[in-house]
């Protein structure tokens, strides 16, 4: 074995000197695009935000210090969008993870359509936002829009949903839970997958009845995925934007703005580039410090199963 | 029959029968149905309430604007749409920019991940690390530096500066690092053997057998870039040119209260993706379950 090795491409060092030379050409394509699209960006992100940097003038327009920070950290608006953006995140979250795990476990119990629930839950999640928006603009619109139409019917006086400062962070939120609670149904069904048949076969020799099935069984076993979904949603959530922007363009009157869209304002209508920056990086600490409480219990969960 | 002789006699005594268990299953199994059809009409029914809206005459919406059936059905919405609007070039500005997208971070993703799986080079746990960073930054981060950058090459209205920032992909290259550090190393020292270098061991030996991944990857960086929006909208100011989702955004400033024009432009912009996620389904849904990607 050693003397074949050695026969046809030279020596071993040479080989491994081509190896290395291999991998690096491999990576070399990536390594560019990171750098100047991923790396190269950041680093000149946190250099703005010490900056007086705005679009109006080229260049960094001298060395702000802290300010840029102590300015977000003791502005209402920076921490009102903050604040919008965590509200999303909070209304969001337990809709989206309770209501797609229940419909899973559902969808589990049942013999035949699975495919047809799979299809009807996940669809709207490919639609692009802006379409989302279109139509839920419609459905909201005050009077003749639908849902005012079925609540009057009901006896009942709807809301002024996207318009009324109380009522457009839930209208929004219940948007999005139509939108992408089929991405989190898809990752539960998934987990289900994993939990063999028999395992119910001998609880219910056991005599337990599908519903101590569901709580005693399904669910415990289903805690990894749980966790999973729950952080993948947490970050998403924090994410918001688009339908924000797009169905109440932050308002009335501010009183939805997201912290995202509050970069934008500052950031390229205000042209206060230095200060938008700064704005972002604390907005990145945050999302940061989510990923990372995520990626340390996933690394815990999956040493505990090795 | 099975069902009889697998059952327990002796215990049964003092558990509930098979058949109350049997009706107790078939109870619970039929709550989950209904529970489930009314949900299902609930995620149907605004696509549903798009298109019925479309179909109609304005005139008829301004007059019963909830009422869902209509006594003059008609495509006009369409064909104006497609007649006046930009439609058709929203569709081709999407189309390109998403294609090219997949076929770049599929090449680079896969070569990168690769290199990190299969090759040894001094260095390669610093790249790992590095790579595995860009992970925890949300692109909407770097949105105002990039901005800046691609305004300073003059790279702002081009197709480029959608797809050049999407390509280098941190979870591609971790799932094809995956796949790839999955095959057998013994195909690649044999390969050696048979004087094959480097490259061609990766793109005739490994990258076939990464078929999965190669799909998964394609079909979600495709429906990423299609759905985009916020970067897209800073860089895409000329209406010819925009994404899909960005010229939708503007539909609404520009159709007013039109609701069969903007119901048609919404439809129309399901549509393609809807489409695809019909023919793949199947692969989608496993794409989703084995890699958790597409969180956005």
């Amino acid at each position: 074995m050693t003397a074949l090795r050695t026969v046809p491409a030279g020596t071993g060092s040479g080989r491994r000197r081509d190896e290395a030379r291999s991998g690096w050409l491999l990576l070399a394509p990536f390594a560019l695009l990171y750098l100047a699209f991923l790396i190269g960006p950041t680093i000149y992100g946190l250099v703005l935000s010490f900056s007086n940097a705005s679009v109006v003038h080229s260049g960094l327009r001298g060395f702000a210090g802290a300010g840029n920070y102590l300015e977000a950290l003791t502005s209402t608006d920076f921490w009102s969008s903050m604040w919008h953006t965590a509200l999303f995140t909070v209304l969001t979250t337990p809709p989206l993870v309770v209501l797609a795990l229940v419909l899973a476990v559902f969808v589990n119990r049942i013999r035949t359509h699975r495919w047809f629930f799979r299809l009807v839950f996940f669809a709207p999640y490919v639609i692009p936002s802006s379409a989302v928006a279109l139509i839920w603009t419609w459905l909201y619109t005050p009077q003749i829009g639908l849902w005012d139409s079925w609540l009057a019917a009901l006896g009942l006086a709807a809301p002024n949903w996207l318009a009324d400062p109380n009522w457009a962070m839930a209208s929004v939120a219940l948007t999005t839970v139509w939108w992408t609670l089929g991405f989190n149904f898809v990752l539960f069904l998934a987990g289900l997958q994993d939990i063999p048949r028999e395992l119910y076969e001998a609880a219910a020799v056991d005599g337990a009845g599908p519903w101590q099935q569901v709580r005693r069984l399904t669910v415990p076993l289903l805690s990894r995925t749980t966790v999973l979904v729950l952080m993948l949603q947490i970050i998403a959530s924090l994410k918001i934007f688009d339908q924000i922007f797009l169905m109440t363009q932050g308002g009335p009157n501010y009183a939805t703005r997201p912290v995202i869209e509050y970069i934008y304002d500052i950031g390229f209508t205000d042209y206060r580039t230095g200060y938008a920056a700064a704005v972002s990086m604390l907005y990145f600490v945050v999302v940061f410090a989510v990923s990372l409480v995520w990626f340390v219990a996933s690394r815990r969960a999956q040493r505990k199963v090795l | 029959m099975a069902v009889t002789v697998l059952a327990p006699p002796a215990r049964a005594a003092n558990r509930p029968t098979a058949v109350g268990r049997d009706r107790r299953e078939l109870f619970f199994s039929a709550f989950c149905g209904s529970v489930l059809v009314v949900f299902a009409a609930i995620w149907v029914l605004p696509l549903l309430w798009a298109v019925d809206t479309s179909l109609k005459p304005e005139g008829e919406i301004a007059n019963h604007p909830t009422a869902w059936w209509s006594d003059n059905w008609t495509l006009d919405s369409y064909r104006s749409l497609l007649s006046q609007g930009h439609m058709l070039d929203w569709y081709l500005s999407s189309f390109v920019v998403a294609a090219l997208t997949v076929v770049l971070c599929v090449v680079v993703c896969s070569m990168a991940g690769m290199a990190i799986a299969r090759t040894r080079f001094p260095g390669r746990r610093v790249a790992f690390t590095v790579v595995a960073a860009g992970l925890f930054i949300p692109p909407q981060v770097l949105i105002l530096p990039l901005f800046q950058e691609f305004g300073l090459v003059h790279g702002l209205n081009t197709y480029w500066a959608l797809i050049l920032p999407a390509v280098p992909t941190s979870v591609a290259v971790l799932i094809f690092a995956s796949f790839f550090g999955g095959i057998p190393g013994e195909l690649a020292d044999s390969a050696q053997l048979d004087g094959a270098g480097w490259i061609r061991i990766y793109s005739r030996i490994y990258l076939p057998l990464t078929r999965p991944a190669i799909s998964a990857v394609s079909i979600f960086t495709f429906v990423w870039s299609w759905n985009n929006f916020l970067w897209p909208l800073l860089v895409m100011t000329n209406p010819r040119t925009m994404t899909l989702p960005v010229g939708l955004s503007q539909v609404s400033s520009a159709y007013g209260i039109q609701y069969a024009q903007l119901m048609a432009s919404a439809v129309l912009g399901a549509l393609p993706l809807l489409v695809v996620f019909l023919v793949f389904q199947r692969r989608i849904v496993e794409g989703v379950a084995t890699t958790g990607l597409g969180g956005q």
